[in-house]
């Protein structure tokens, strides 16, 4: 609605304010103020109710609260079960940036292609080029495993997305094929976002995904293959029917998305969730279908916790009590647990909770609901780089996988410059630990133990503050498996040390000062991905902490901020605590490739994933330490370092598919 | 007819003192209140958008913002040869906000995935730093690389609002 000028008060009538300061060099500034007559009486005094109006606002308004500054802010300690923090978390900050920008021996580092290229890593899932956000539709169908991806066929940052699709034989060795679902429908005009697949009795496959219509109304669509025949799923169909579910009443049209896989409920009946928000509650909606193109709504919700946000790439899934193999999504019964998960759009962080599923009314409710899903001290399946993740069911070898997109950490120019950014982390097995009965053990599908070339094994005594170098000729892209111990001797002086103060419960990777703080039994662990001085370094390490009961609490952290000398790259120190049981060894395993490390304690209770970009240590210079920083105790470390061969990512040519077909 | 203008003007004024409020009542929760409201009392569209819509006034301030810092970058090569490599990093940051930072943000926001509008803006803060810092605190271009934080920073405070 325009107002004339006239009627403005003077004051309200503002030049450019990104000219407002010295930097304007318009002579005829002050001139453009321009001075209309007022028009008559009425005007002036509706002008001074409006001030008066203005400023009666501004005296009874509540107190402002004061901004949110963007700070990196995380809260692991476990001692509150409040919900996760809603303003300012978020990693990136140019706060930090701009303080190291005014100082004189501050250089920004200059990306060269050299440097940008050995970043592209050589065994973990990635497109030739352009941006790539959350895992879609993961499947295993005749033989072949296939990906679906969220792809910016256009740039380097997300925009513009649709299917990518790639497949495997081992959910190692990748051949890329040509874009699975593009734009093309009113209804996923503006995105073809993420969805799932399901596996129907005839062994037919559908997927659900949302689209973002013409109008940026998120919507769910279906969609089957082509040719049951074809292997390679090359070419998919849309329901002419889409949408089959829409915004439902009480849900706003950008809060509904990531429709998940179904699952068979007890009267036959399939059943899907949807993530979504009513305020700041994030929810989880249940939808039950017979045909995927018909919807009745429950009215009940799966789930929902307060003051968690939205809640998107909800994942839904049961977990064996007893068993080491994974499940149908289908499978029900006194011996199983289902896993509630979301990721959180405020925090990016992914949640998840380990409860019981009342297939009766469709709802879940957590075991310990102190750590609900989404609340900060809720369970994370990784610590560090990890988004949006989803399992599917492995029928090929009864497993259950999961897949995340692992973002990047740099400037978005950097991403443009090398032409491409994010990855997918390594494929991981997921169970309930049948020893804790709380939480989820993942690791790296046994598939990549077929990259390992030569390994060495090292079995050494790392006095208190000392680094030493491991002799493994390259450095880049390896697989470390280590079991660490603190000698007996150092462990029972410290424990009988009643000088020795108690601080588990104040410790935490993000808040605790990184690995250069020596403590009375750590830290502990690699440094990868450094150079020879250790000017730049990425440690991974144990902290084990005294508590006030004089037990021990053992943490696993990365530490980023020193991994580069880059400054226009988010460098923090991720981690977690690390539940170890009585008569267990710390044991860690860690994957190095290139711009990636994944970080696994204690058989994978606990998961870090970091992205690094180092300016000195990478290619020949890249090399690999073992440290204790520990002030007293003795560690000794026994661990083996296989060097990892790439997995040859192939791009896609039409005569190598042709090629596969017909295997 | 004074009638029929007296009480147009107070429903004028009405809707003022309520539209205000609404750009007001989101400033106040940006770390810089005073730079959001005029930002986005200064463009016309202000006065009747929702949030959604106020924060693509402000990806729009950070577009022009840019625009006109590359202008001052291209500029600068002849008067300041001496500059050449900083200029050229600056050059090559500012060209990502314009390419790359701003479409991000755009769709993001209009197409209700408002995270990767919020990596965009904050991108910018972060392309606008680093350019600053090539100068080594000798910078030409210092109260252009501040605004550009300054609105970063309150333009990611209200896209966050969206999440």
């Amino acid at each position: 609605m325009a107002i004339s000028d006239a009627l403005l008060p003077i004051s309200a009538r503002k030049e450019d304010p990104l000219l407002s300061d010295e930097s304007r060099s318009d002579p005829n500034a002050e001139t453009r103020r321009r001075k209309r007559p007022v028009k008559g009486f009425f005007a002036v005094s509706f002008g001074l109710l409006f001030i008066a109006f203005y400023v009666a606002l501004i005296a009874t308004h509540d107190g402002s609260r004061r901004s949110n500054d963007v700070k990196i802010e995380d809260d692991e300690t476990a001692t509150t079960s409040s919900p996760a923090r809603l303003a300012g978390v978020s990693e990136k900050s140019n706060d930090q940036l701009w303080k190291l920008s005014g100082e004189r021996n501050t250089v920004a580092f200059a990306w060269n292609n050299s440097v940008l290229s050995w970043q592209r890593t050589a065994f973990h899932f990635q497109p030739e080029q352009n941006w790539m956000n959350d895992p879609n539709g993961p499947l295993f169908y005749k033989g072949w495993y296939h990906f679906f991806y969220q792809y910016n066929p256009n740039a380097a940052v997300w925009g513009d997305i649709v299917w990518g699709h790639a497949v495997s034989k081992d959910l190692i060795h990748w051949v890329h094929l040509p874009i699975a679902m593009v734009a093309d429908q009113w209804y996923d005009a503006n995105g073809v976002w993420t969805g799932s697949a399901t596996f129907l009795d005839d062994g037919s496959i559908v997927m659900l995904y949302t689209g973002s219509t013409d109008k940026s109304v998120q919507v769910q669509n279906l969609a089957y293959p082509e040719d049951l025949n074809d292997p390679l799923l090359l070419k998919w169909v849309k329901y002419s029917g889409n949408p089959v579910l829409v915004p439902p009443p009480g849900i706003l049209p950008k809060d509904f998305r990531d429709p998940t896989t179904a699952w068979k409920t007890s009267d036959g009946k399939w059943r899907i969730t949807i993530g979504s928000k009513i305020n700041k509650t994030g929810i989880s909606l249940v939808y039950d279908t017979t045909d995927f193109k018909t919807y009745e709504k429950h009215d009940t919700l799966l789930h929902k916790v307060p003051n968690t946000g939205m809640w998107e790439c909800v994942d839904f899934y049961p977990v064996s009590k007893t068993a080491v193999n994974g499940l149908d999504t289908s499978v029900n019964g006194p011996d199983v647990k289902h896993i509630v998960k979301a990721s959180m759009d405020d925090t990016r962080f992914d949640h998840y909770a380990v409860g019981t599923y009342f297939d009766s009314n469709g709802t879940w409710i957590p075991d310990d609901p102190t750590v609900d899903v989404g609340m900060s001290a809720s369970l994370r399946y990784d610590y560090g780089k990890f988004y949006a993740s989803k399992t599917f069911y492995d029928q090929n070898k009864g497993r259950r996988i999961l897949w995340s997109w692992i973002g990047e950490s740099d400037s978005e120019a950097a991403d443009v410059q090398k032409g491409w950014s994010s990855l997918q982390g390594i494929p991981r097995t997921v169970v309930l630990d049948t020893k804790t009965g709380k939480n989820l053990v993942q690791w790296p599908v046994e598939e990549i133990e077929s990259l390992r070339l030569n390994s060495k094994q090292f079995d050494i005594e790392v006095g208190p503050g000392s680094v030493v170098p491991v002799d493994v000729d390259s450095a880049a892209q390896l697989d470390i498996e280590a079991e660490f111990e603190i000698k007996k001797e150092s462990l029972d002086k410290i424990l009988g040390d009643a000088s020795v103060v108690a601080e588990a419960e104040e410790f935490s990777c993000q808040k605790s000062g990184g690995s250069t703080v020596r403590g009375a039994l750590g830290p502990f662990g690699f440094s990868v991905l450094a150079d020879k001085s250790l000017s730049e370094q990425t440690p991974i390490y144990f902290y084990v902490a005294k508590g006030k009961d004089s037990k021990l609490k053992t943490f696993f952290c990365t530490d980023t901020s020193r991994s580069t000398f880059a400054n226009d790259v988010v460098k923090p120190i991720y981690g977690s605590s690390v539940p170890v049981l009585k008569g267990e060894k710390l044991t860690m395993r860690i994957l190095v490739d290139h711009s990636i490390v994944e970080g696994f304690a204690q058989g994978g209770r606990t998961c870090i994933t970091s992205r690094v970009y180092p300016t000195k240590a990478i290619y020949g210079a890249a090399k690999l330490f073992v440290f204790n920083n520990a002030i007293d105790a003795t560690v000794t470390a026994s661990f083996k370092v296989w060097q990892m061969n790439s997995a040859f990512i192939h791009p896609y040519y039409e005569e190598a598919v042709r090629a596969l077909s017909r295997t | 007819m004074k009638k029929m203008v007296v009480v147009k003007m107070i429903m004028m004024v009405t809707v003022m003192v309520s539209e205000a409020s609404m750009i007001e009542q989101t400033c106040k929760e940006t770390p810089d209140f005073n730079l959001c409201v005029s930002l986005l009392d200064s463009d016309p569209r202000g006065s009747s958008a929702d949030t959604s819509g106020l924060a693509l006034i402000l990806v729009d301030k950070i577009k022009g913002l840019a625009t006109k810092t590359l202008k001052e970058i291209n500029s600068l090569y002849k008067k300041r040869p001496e500059l050449k490599q900083a200029l050229d990093e600056c050059s090559r940051r500012y060209k990502t906000i314009l390419k790359a930072d701003v479409p991000e943000a755009i769709e993001a926001i209009s197409k209700g995935v408002p995270k990767f509008g919020e990596d965009g803006v904050i991108d910018a803060g972060v392309e606008a730093a680093v350019c600053e810092g090539e100068f080594k605190g000798k910078s030409p271009l210092t109260s252009l690389t501040k605004s550009m934080q300054k609105v970063s920073n309150v333009t990611r405070a209200i896209v966050r609002m969206l999440l």
